[in-house]
């Protein structure tokens, strides 16, 4: 176990590095001038060949590049002032450095996220399930059409109904609002609940057809029939036998999944207004903000290469057949 | 024939039937034996021919929602084909058990050997996690595992197809029943593991004096191991008594074709061997009459129109389910086919 995680921290870290440079060399492609941002209106040719001086712009990319990875390791020193590690960068639109902005967006992502998530996963896994006990029936139908119809409604479409009859209707819970859960639980949790179930509607839908034909399929299997024919109840092996096989491609979906929504939920922050890593790629391209959008990307697929690990080793925890190596 | 002690297992005009869109298959047809304790009943036929949907049947593992059971099963006097699920459950893997054909597929992968033999130990005993553990390895060094006290907390994908065969026999065991169905015990397992199998089998029959019934479509296997020998067609009987007697003097000509489409190594290996001619019928919708009459030579010995008309019964519940009679089925095929291994054990 140690070594497979030590090999696949390796691997990972190599990724990340391999993804950062390619998305600086591709941003420094982009027509664009970084340094127009803090020129101000009556920019002369002169002023900007300062700043672009000031900022490094004017050294080959791959030195710029260099000076970046250095920076996120060991801090540098900018015009602005120095940047201690980690050191992502300075937003001249933002007008502070990248990792505060970063730090300031995370905890709404991650509130969405990891609600986001328990909810999807369980109401998912357990609708999924419902409908593999009752498969044919008529349970099984509405299970299977609601799902399916679940499945095409959009977040920005449900997010607008929901706001309208949560909060404008019937006045039940009040606009989606980030608060850190560590000044006020009760707050944060109310704020969440509207992003938080609009965001499930779609993967709940996913998870529930899944888990069913997971379920169906393992009914099916012959270690199933053969834990029956030992005198076991059909709910014995409906949740020891059955499940435990059912898990192993829900798992790897999940996995994948946590890790797109940890680098944000754009438009499910965009329906409520809410501040999260989402919006802020979207206003940092609008704006050309290239270090927060870098950034972004950067904890974007981090999350994913971490989440895959996890993935990974959870893997070998459900299947013993699975050896970390 | 010795006077037969009264039967552990009867079954009564067995009908298994699965609605389908396309309509009724009739997966077992009117289907009855009568299985003493301490004897083995193998019944063979190919493919499709019912075999492991009767074992099933017996066990009660058909989904009522996609099956249709009628007839009789009797477990030493007690109708099963009616009992309620909860009695099922306690006759399962305590009075009866089942052995399945593919040991890699039957056992779980998640859980260890040792778990999976003392389940339903535990489930049908009230045995403590430790007792039940001690029974596992017991039953593991009973069937021939190597070191089982070690072995018992290996997964399943550890132990070799062989040994996953003796697990699973182990596990069918572990509760002394009355009554074991093995379906295809070796069929998955080469020869010499397979012959390992079967000794194992009959120790433990002698051990525990249990009524076996061992599914194959394998005669070789059947020769020296079972001591009544029932053979399907279609979901029925068509032959049905002592193995000496059905292997030793066919009286059905489905009979026949199987023995004379087994290799043997004292036949000549230059002639091909014959097959059957033909493939099973469709349980949708069977042939009229003889079921087996489409792929029969010997319609016209019977004469006119009997064979596609009037479907033949075994007579007494015994002998051949065929018109030819056993006069003339005895003038052709009697005797002429001695298997190498046929006949009564002692």
């Amino acid at each position: 176990m140690l070594r497979f995680l030590v090999r696949r921290v390796l691997g990972a870290a190599v990724i990340v590095l391999l993804i950062s440079a390619i998305t600086f060399f591709l941003f420094f492609a982009l027509p664009s001038q970084p340094a127009l941002m803090s020129c101000g209106k009556n920019c002369t040719p002169d002023a900007l060949a300062v700043i672009n001086r000031n900022l490094g712009l004017d050294e080959p990319v791959p030195v710029q590049y260099w000076h970046y990875v250095v920076g996120v390791f060991a801090g540098r020193d900018l015009t602005v002032g120095h940047c201690p590690a980690p050191c992502l960068g300075y937003s001249f639109s933002n007008q502070q450095p990248v990792w505060d902005t970063i730090m300031d967006r995370f905890p709404t992502t991650l509130s969405i996220t990891l609600g986001a998530a328990a909810v999807f996963l369980v109401a998912g896994v357990g609708l999924g399930m419902i409908a593999a006990a009752f498969r044919g029936t008529w349970v099984d139908k509405v299970v299977s059409s609601l799902s399916l119809l679940g499945h095409s409604l959009q977040v920005y479409f449900l997010g607008v109904v929901a706001l309208a009859v949560l909060v404008s209707g019937l006045h039940w819970l009040d606009n989606p609002e980030y608060h850190p859960i560590t000044e006020d639980p009760v707050k944060w949790f109310t704020g969440m609940i509207i992003p938080w179930l609009v965001l499930s509607v779609i993967f709940v839908a996913n998870y529930t057809r899944m888990t069913r034909s997971q379920m169906v399929e393992q009914l099916a299997e012959d270690h199933v029939r053969a834990a029956r024919a030992k005198g076991l109840r059909r709910r014995t092996v409906f949740f020891r036998y059955a499940w435990r096989g059912a898990m192993t491609p829900i798992v790897t979906l999940f996995g994948i999944d946590l890790g797109s929504l940890f680098g944000g939920a754009i438009i499910t922050e965009t329906t409520f207004s809410l501040h999260g890593l989402g919006r802020l790629a979207v206003t940092s391209v609008s704006e050309t903000d290239l270090p927060t959008l870098m950034a972004v990307m950067l904890v974007g697929c981090t999350a994913i290469v971490v989440a895959n690990i996890v993935v990974d080793a959870a893997y070998a925890v459900i299947d013993p057949r699975v050896r970390l190596a | 024939m010795t006077t037969t002690p009264a039967p552990f297992l009867t079954l009564r005009d067995l009908r298994v039937q699965f609605p389908t869109d396309d309509g009724v298959v009739k997966a077992v047809d009117g289907l009855s034996l009568a299985l003493p304790r301490g004897r083995t009943l193998g019944i063979v036929g190919e493919s499709g021919s019912g075999k492991s949907v009767t074992g099933l049947a017996v066990l009660g593992l058909h989904d009522p929602r996609s099956t249709r059971i009628s007839g009789s099963i009797l477990l030493d006097g007690q109708e099963l084909t009616t009992a309620p699920e909860p009695a099922l459950e306690k006759l399962r893997g305590a009075r009866m058990a089942m052995v399945f054909q593919d040991s890699l597929t039957a056992l779980s992968p998640y859980y260890t050997v040792g778990r999976q033999i003392a389940e339903p130990f535990r489930k049908h005993t009230g045995a403590s996690r430790r007792d039940a553990r001690l029974r596992a390895v017991e039953m593991l060094g009973k069937v021939g595992i190597p070191n089982p006290a070690r072995r018992v907390d290996d997964y399943p994908h550890q132990f070799s197809g062989g040994m996953r065969q003796r697990a699973m026999i182990a596990m069918a065991l572990v509760c002394d029943p009355e009554l074991l169905i093995a379906d295809e015990p070796t069929t998955a397992l080469d020869v010499t593991v397979q012959a390992q199998i079967l000794d194992l089998l009959g120790d433990l029959q002698r051990q525990t004096g249990s009524a076996i019934v061992l599914i194959t479509h394998d005669l070789g296997v059947v020769a020296g191991t079972v001591d009544d020998l029932l053979v399907m067609y279609a979901g029925r009987a068509v032959e049905y008594g002592p193995v000496g007697d059905v292997l030793g003097a066919p009286r059905h000509p489905y009979t026949w074709g199987l023995l004379s489409s087994v290799p043997r190594l004292t036949s000549d290996v230059t002639k091909p061997l014959s097959p059957v001619p033909g493939a099973p019928p469709s349980l949708l919708d069977p042939p009229p009459g003889c079921p087996f009459h489409p792929r029969c030579a010997y319609t016209e010995r019977v004469g006119g129109d009997r064979c596609r008309t009037e479907r033949p019964e075994l007579p007494e519940g015994r002998g051949a389910a065929c018109h030819l009679g056993p006069e003339r089925a005895r003038a052709l095929f009697g005797g002429a086919r001695r298997t190498g291994t046929g006949g009564d054990r002692p």
